[in-house]
């Protein structure tokens, strides 16, 4: 098979294996995810083949067709950038599935977890390697609905159908602001794939759209990588089971926005607008959740605290837009992934053996979980910047960036610093605490966690170890083409584990030692930050709440006011708009008709069929006993069927005949039971207003039909039925041909309505009398029973 | 509606209403007539036997349930259309044929036959409303 | 000519209007069956009148000479015809057993699908 077949297959794999693994579960219990995690790894193995090329320099496109007429295709686009995301997403996928095997043992829905998982993960790759607006959309909104579904997985706590529901709405929110963005992009730039849109220059920059573009894709990519003040649904959706915080946090969802600025910087970024709320938005990220996880004593939540400082981190640098900032973005990126997906799942593997993942509850765990204990510290090394992990070199780039003397660097220094100095306090209090000190009782007896459960953080930790080894290679071959692929020009990264003493070193130093101090009185760190935020109040996450309830009376309110349940005024509503419309739109418009001409030369039998008619219908209208209404109505429907006679029309005359005839007759079965009179029993003021609006509808409709048959009739239907119905239908009768052969699709599916409304009535007459009071009292019971529930 | 007279002559009229019935469905396609209104006189032939003689006696007279009988013609209608399958032309599209029984040429077509659809949908769907209104009538 | 039919079909209309704005089932349901013949009438209206001769292709012709009535229009009248009619029945069938189980033909008391004081939908989650 040629490369687009298997790019293609590799694309579906992920859904196709999360179709199967409810059933393969259900047989082979946790080790299917050895069976699983073939997928994931399968699709590593084959975008590895991409790296050599990618490296070259190539940028690798290919795809299908898909609505040709509107331009639209299923197409890829493979460069550094998403080459590096989709072997991070796939390779820490492999790893997730088996760790989930074991994390998830003997949970009864276990098969449904790795579907989701597997669903999410699919989505997330073709997001990272669409290269058309819509596949990018769609897979974009995909991953926030299939990362509702894994949030929400343990639907039976409010907490967690909470968070689930709070990310759905704030990142499928963000993704329709994505959406308006992408068609801003499409019209100014006329193109609708990323590949060829990279291909502008400065003109997008330049349009008078390009604020309005850039704010709306920022809202997508600030609510995805929860950049303050859209941050509150991250932490929250820790209420998920670990596996997913590890691989949603570490290596996908929140990095789909990083993604997406990254994706865009070279056609978006570098304008006045792009530096200013990039690296202010990203900024404030990194700070207020540093000092955010510095207040938790959860361990998921202070990871999940500095994943946000993470995003935050990256946000900036991608803001800064300096050349140094560039390959500090791909190489923390990479970085984060790898140390932030090992300390997440170290934090379940405690999690699961002992019954707790709250640090004041765990300690001296080192003799009894050695393996997990050096897991744990090498990936808090690499969060923390030490050497010799690929963090280091991270921060090194990153405080290269910021050499240049001036006095916006040094600023973005400072509160660089402070931010990286409380996660270096924050990773040593996750990697230390529970292992160090004496031996605190636990929940569970503790021992060792099994192979599936360390082996996925055990290879991630290794990872990051071994890469900055070998850094040549490894920026040769991922960090050098996708921080090209972000800057959007050829950039080489050169950063080593060789020691280099100047400003960046220093600051380096500065780090280390401020996040020592703060290691140290993390308890007292801990208290303050309480105390503010309990001085504060009010956040986010409350206002959230506040707005979803908001939204529920608000729509309440507004159903209440616009469907009373009153029958009467939803007529009244209906025909008063229709009679607004009719007479107003002719005005408006100048299409009044002249005033209408009667002829003289209408023959008297035909005015004394229409006296007729109108008498019925009076008699309709004032009619105050049942036999009195039904013959009346009778008259007007046999009126009408003389009318049809008259002007050439026998088919309809003698449908209309026998339909009248069954209308009195099912009108008198029906009534004589009803024992109801026809009269109108209203006060008159009522009447009279409804007089007013039956007056202007029926006014309205005369114009209307004057107007009508003022313009020149167009005869090319009719013609062309009257020239073959004979020809090509070999029927005489028009009406007839056009009925069962010209339009014979039509008349199938009236006579399919006829036949339905026969068994809607069936039903209802079969309907036991006093079933429906039945119906209702049950509901009533069940709504009663499911309130008490809520309770 | 008991009336000695209007019960002999009910079962009369009504099986010459039907038989007019079909005779106005098969004059349709060249002369005025056709499906629904062929369907809405034997209809009314049924409706009138109901009135002279009880429901139960149409019911078991036309032997299958109205409903069926409906079913059966939307079957039909819809089958007619698919005909067009078999000669490779798009759905609906009308098809003749001319066998010649006993020496006389009788034009066939899928036309008709959708109209026979139509006919049993309409007097099936309609006579049901009519008989099981009818028959609640006496309570 | 036309004049008149759009004064008939104005009558027609203001009278189903009418009727249907009633909260009375029974009045409704008249209305109902007056609405269709209006619009049955407007249609036939709006495809011209000709008087009397039905759109028949004579024997031994090939096609219909111009002067007979507008088939389209008739076509599209027949099957509503047949439609508003099954509706119709529906509608009766329907008011007959609301009637029945309600005990009312008062709209503004048939409030069983929009009870009158509905409880607010849970705020949680």
């Amino acid at each position: 098979m040629d490369v687009t077949a298997l790019t293609f297959l590799a694309l579906a794999l992920p859904f196709v294996a999360a179709l199967v693994a409810p059933v393969l579960t259900r047989f082979l219990g946790q080790n299917a995810a050895w069976v699983l995690a073939i997928a994931p790894a399968a699709i590593f193995l084959h975008f590895l083949r991409f790296v050599p090329d990618v490296a070259s320099g190539e940028i690798v496109t290919g795809g299908y067709a898909w609505i040709p007429s509107f331009n639209v295709s299923f197409s890829w686009l493979i460069d550094g950038l998403s080459l590096t995301f989709v072997l991070l997403i796939s390779g820490i996928g492999a790893l997730i599935v088996l760790y989930s095997g074991g994390y998830l043992k003997g949970h009864p829905q276990q098969g449904r977890f790795f579907c989701f998982i597997l669903m999410f993960m699919g989505s997330m790759q073709g997001l990272v390697v669409s290269d058309s607006f819509l596949m990018l959309f769609v897979f974009w909104e995909l991953t926030s609905i299939t990362s509702f579904l894994l949030i929400g997985f343990d639907h039976g706590r409010e907490a967690a159908r909470r968070a689930a529901l709070q990310a759905l709405i704030v990142t499928g929110g963000g993704g329709l602001l994505l959406l308006a963005g992408l068609l801003i992009l499409w019209n100014v730039s006329g193109v609708t794939q990323l590949s060829l849109l990279l291909s502008f220059g400065s003109e997008l920059k330049e349009s008078p759209f390009y604020f309005a573009a850039l704010l709306l894709v920022l809202g997508g990519a600030f609510t995805k990588s929860a950049q303050f003040p859209f941050h509150f649904w991250l932490p929250n959706a820790m209420e998920a089971p670990t596996p997913v915080s590890a691989y949603l946090h570490s290596a996908t969802m929140v990095k789909a926005g990083v993604y997406l600025l990254m994706r865009l910087n070279p056609v978006l970024g570098g304008t006045p607008e792009w530096q200013l709320l990039l690296p202010l938005f990203g900024v404030a990220t990194l700070l207020i959740g540093a000092a955010l996880a510095v207040r938790e004593t959860d361990m998921k939540l202070m990871l999940a605290y500095t994943t946000m400082s993470s995003l935050g981190l990256l946000v900036m640098l991608i803001g800064l837009g300096s050349p140094h900032a560039i390959e500090a973005a791909a190489l923390y990126l990479v970085a984060h992934a790898l140390f932030k997906g090992a300390l997440f799942m170290v934090a379940g593997i405690l999690d699961h053996e002992t019954g707790s993942r709250d640090l004041s509850e765990l300690g001296g765990l080192r003799s009894a979980m050695p393996l997990t204990f050096a897991i744990a510290l090498a990936g808090a090394l690499s969060m923390g910047g030490l050497p010799p992990f690929f963090g280091f070199l991270a921060k090194e780039e990153l405080y290269f960036a910021f050499s240049t003397f001036d006095l916006r660097s040094a600023l973005f220094a400072i509160l660089t610093v402070l931010g990286n100095a409380l996660m270096f306090a924050v990773a040593f209090a996750v990697a230390l605490k529970p292992f160090l000190g004496p031996r605190v009782s636990m929940p569970k007896h503790v021992h060792e966690a099994p192979l599936l459960l360390w082996i996925g953080p055990a290879v991630l930790a290794l990872k990051g170890f071994s890469i900055a080894l070998m850094s040549g290679l490894a920026h040769r071959l991922i960090s050098s083409p996708m921080a090209s692929a972000i800057a959007g020009e050829a950039r080489t990264v050169e950063i080593s584990l060789e020691p280099h003493l100047g400003l960046p070193f220093a600051l380096s130093v500065l780090t280390v030692a401020l996040g020592g101090g703060f290691y140290v009185n993390l308890a007292r760190l801990r208290a303050g930050m309480t105390a503010i935020l309990a001085d504060i109040g009010w956040g986010p996450d409350r206002g959230f709440d506040q707005f979803v309830r908001g939204l529920v009376r608000f729509a309440v309110a507004l159903t209440r006011r616009l469907q009373g349940g009153r029958f009467e005024v939803y007529m009244t509503a209906t025909f008063a708009l229709v009679a607004l419309v009719l007479l107003v739109m002719p005005f408006r418009y100048g299409e009044f008709p002249r005033a209408p001409f009667f002829s003289a030369d209408v023959p008297a039998h035909e005015l004394a069929i229409m006296a007729i008619a109108v008498a019925g219908l009076f008699a309709v209208v004032v009619a105050s006993d049942r036999l009195t209404a039904i013959v009346s109505l009778g008259i007007q429907g046999f009126a009408v069927a003389v009318i049809y006679l008259l002007y050439g029309a026998p088919d309809l005359s003698f449908t209309q005949f026998m339909i009248e005839t069954l209308s009195v007759v099912v009108l008198a079965l029906v009534m004589t039971r009803l024992q109801l009179s026809p009269a109108d029993r209203r006060p008159l003021p009522e009447k009279m207003r409804d007089v007013a609006i039956a007056l202007a509808c029926g006014l309205g409709f005369g114009l209307f039909l004057l107007r009508v048959t003022a313009v020149p009739f167009d005869r090319t239907l009719t013609e062309f039925f009257n020239l073959y119905s004979k020809s090509i239908a070999h029927g005489a009768n028009v009406v007839n041909v056009i009925i069962v052969d010209f339009r014979a699709t039509d008349t199938l599916g009236e006579i399919a309505v006829v036949m339905i409304t026969g068994l809607a009535i069936l039903a209802l007459v079969r309907l036991r009398a006093g079933s429906l009071k039945r119906a209702v009292a049950a509901e009533l019971v069940a709504d009663e029973s499911a309130a008490e529930e809520r309770v | 509606m008991k009336s000695v007279i209007f019960r002999t002559v009910a079962p009369v009229l009504t099986s010459l209403m039907v038989l007019f019935s079909v005779f106005v469905l098969l004059r349709g396609h060249n002369e005025p007539g056709g499906g629904f209104i062929g369907g809405l006189i034997a209809v009314s032939a049924l409706a009138i036997y109901g009135m002279a003689h009880g429901v139960e006696t149409v019911r078991r007279a036309i032997f299958f349930h109205p409903m069926a009988i409906a079913g059966a013609g939307l079957f039909t209608a819809t089958f007619a259309g698919l005909i067009s399958i078999f000669a490779g032309v798009p759905f609906m599209t009308g098809l003749w044929i001319y066998p010649a029984i006993l020496g006389v040429e009788i034009p066939l077509s899928t036309v008709f036959l959708f109209d026979a659809g139509v006919y049993l949908v309409v007097v099936g769907a309609i006579s049901s409303i009519a008989l099981s209104l009818e028959e609640r009538g006496g309570e | 000519m036309e004049a008149w039919f759009a004064l008939l079909v104005g009558i027609f209309f203001s009278v189903a209007v009418y009727l249907m704005l009633s909260k009375f089932i029974i009045r409704v349901l008249l209305g109902v069956a007056v609405l269709g013949n209006a619009v049955n009438l407007l249609i036939f209206t709006g495809g011209r009148l000709t008087r009397g001769v039905p759109p028949v292709i004579p024997e031994g012709a090939g096609a219909l000479a111009a002067p007979a009535a507008n088939a389209l229009p008739q076509a599209l009248i027949l099957t509503a015809i047949v439609i508003s009619f099954s509706f119709f029945a529906f509608l009766l069938v329907l008011s007959w057993r609301a009637y029945n189980e309600l005990a009312t033909d008062n709209t503004d008391e048939m409030r069983v699908a929009e009870p009158v004081n509905e409880p607010v939908p849970p705020l949680g989650y």
